[in-house]
């Protein structure tokens, strides 16, 4: 496959080797009148930080939902490093492992402490050593700021606790990207900032990153391109500076004019 | 009123009544819940499962056993089963087959489909993105059951369960028609034997009364206490 000829909008970091991830003309369509994505097409390189924006509705969830195979897809490809995602003999959970997901509502398992949030996967799946998931776990609970809180269940936390301690588990599993789902939406806005600043170190350490977000200001500091989605559609494709000097299409000019205008 | 009454009856069957009796009926509620909650499970999984035909088998095992009298498959059961295990092994007689196995077999599968339901209610009230999580972090289908989402339907079911098997409890009453020897029935059989059947049977409400109901007040507490704060 010829990675650099479908993704003319990339701009690489590192203009060799296989992007993380690949996505060449994914459609999916609800109901054969309702599609939801509409050909989109672009690549994500190693240490690449791409924001997904857009109005509400455009699709954003469901395409990086696409990349580790939570939503399935009726036409077009993803590779996620170079491994194709929508084809049946490719192992599903491996690859999955291999991705890092935080969702808008966190998710968290409320059953279990967030110590066995944080090595169940470890264990079950990369079949890791209870010392050692346990090592993993209270050195990633360390670095989001919330060693003390192990013993805790989930609902004991506060959402942007809950949050980063979600960000941690999904670190726990050593991915070569991570997916972030509108990470702060569901948050309260005393709360944004700091899973912000994990995600904004977590960036600058050159971690591979999707964002959905509408927290622009994020964007502007550490992504490196803007992806802007309309109906479905990928509408832009740009460096960052590019999408908030002068975003081309009349569709972001008029998103971005709304929701920077506060 | 109670004044020709003749409790003394009640106390010499005591013994008799809750060793034997109660013993039997305990045995054969808490087994039958046992395995009606795992079999329960196993339906639920299958009728959720999306993968054709297990949605449909399970759907019509659930809804052919609930439209049925319990009675009515006790009989069944209890008649008809040493007749197929006949034909099965080839014997020239009907195989009888112990009836406490009878017993327990027929409630285990009759409270399957109601415990199927209330598993399929409680797999089904849990946020989708738990399953989406889990998935995510590569765990497989079965760890995703195991591990996710049948600990917390369980859990957040775990009242409605158990006020189901206090019905079951109340339902073993009814192989008083096989005439085992469960509470009920030995209360029945000395009442009939010593002519104090008002007694006995007075004395059997009481006892049912005052277990279920203490049963269900357990339950209303450890209600407050299961509960997965969120």
């Amino acid at each position: 496959m010829n990675t650099a000829a479908t993704t003319p909008n990339s701009a690489a970091k590192q203009s060799s080797g296989v992007p993380v991830i690949e996505m060449i003309g994914v459609s999916k369509w609800y109901t054969p009148e309702f599609q939801v994505l509409d050909s989109c097409s672009t690549s994500v390189q190693k240490g690449e930080v791409v924001v997904v924006c857009g109005p509400s509705g455009s699709g954003k969830s469901t395409l990086i939902k696409c990349v580790n195979a939570l939503e399935p897809f009726q036409q077009g490809d993803i590779f996620v490093e170079g491994v194709k995602v929508n084809d049946r003999a490719t192992d599903l959970p491996k690859l999955r492992s291999r991705i890092g997901m935080v969702f808008q509502n966190f998710e968290l398992f409320p059953h279990l402490t967030i110590m066995e949030n944080l090595t169940l996967a470890q264990r079950k799946v990369l079949k890791r050593g209870k010392d050692e998931a346990d090592a993993k776990a209270r050195k990633l609970l360390q670095r989001v700021g919330l060693s003390d809180q192990a013993p805790k269940y989930p609902g004991q936390l506060s959402g942007g606790q809950q949050q980063r301690v979600a960000i941690a588990r999904a670190l726990a599993m050593d991915p070569v990207a991570m997916l972030f789902d509108e990470p702060t939406s569901a948050l309260d806005p005393e709360m944004v900032s700091e899973v912000l600043d994990v995600m904004v170190e977590l960036a600058r350490e050159g971690m591979t990153m999707m964002v959905v977000t509408h927290e622009m200001g994020f964007a502007r500091k550490v992504a490196d391109r803007v992806i802007f989605m309309d109906l479905g559609a990928i509408v832009e494709d740009v460096p960052t500076e590019d999408f908030f000097g002068s975003p081309r299409s009349e569709r972001a000019q008029l998103f971005l004019s709304k929701i920077l205008s506060h | 009123m109670f004044s020709n009454f003749d409790f003394q009856v009640i106390i010499d069957a005591l013994p008799y009544l809750f060793l034997e009796g109660m013993v039997f009926t305990l045995k054969l509620t808490l087994l039958a819940a046992l395995f009606g909650t795992i079999l329960g499970t196993i339906l639920a999984l299958m009728r959720l499962s999306g993968v054709w035909p297990l949605p449909q088998i399970a759907g019509t095992y659930v809804n052919f056993v609930r439209s049925l009298p319990l009675l009515l498959v006790i009989f069944w059961f209890f008649f008809l089963v040493p007749f197929i295990a006949q034909k099965i092994v080839g014997s020239p007689r009907p195989i009888p087959i112990d009836p406490f196995l009878t017993a327990l077999i027929t409630f285990s599968l009759f409270e399957a489909a109601y415990f199927s339901e209330i598993m399929r209610a409680g797999i089904q009230s849990l946020p989708k993105g738990q399953v989406a999580a889990g998935y995510a972090l590569g765990l497989s289908y079965p760890q995703v059951m195991r591990r996710i989402v049948l600990p917390q339907a369980f859990r957040n079911m775990l009242p409605v369960l158990l006020t189901q098997t206090i019905v079951l409890f109340q339902d073993t009453s009814l192989v008083y028609v096989l005439s085992l020897n469960d509470f009920l029935g030995i209360a029945g059989k000395i009442g009939q034997r010593d002519g104090r059947l008002t007694e006995m049977y007075l004395f059997v409400a009481l006892v049912y009364f005052l277990i279920s109901f203490a049963a269900s007040q357990a339950v209303r507490r450890l209600q407050v206490h299961t509960a997965i704060i969120r």
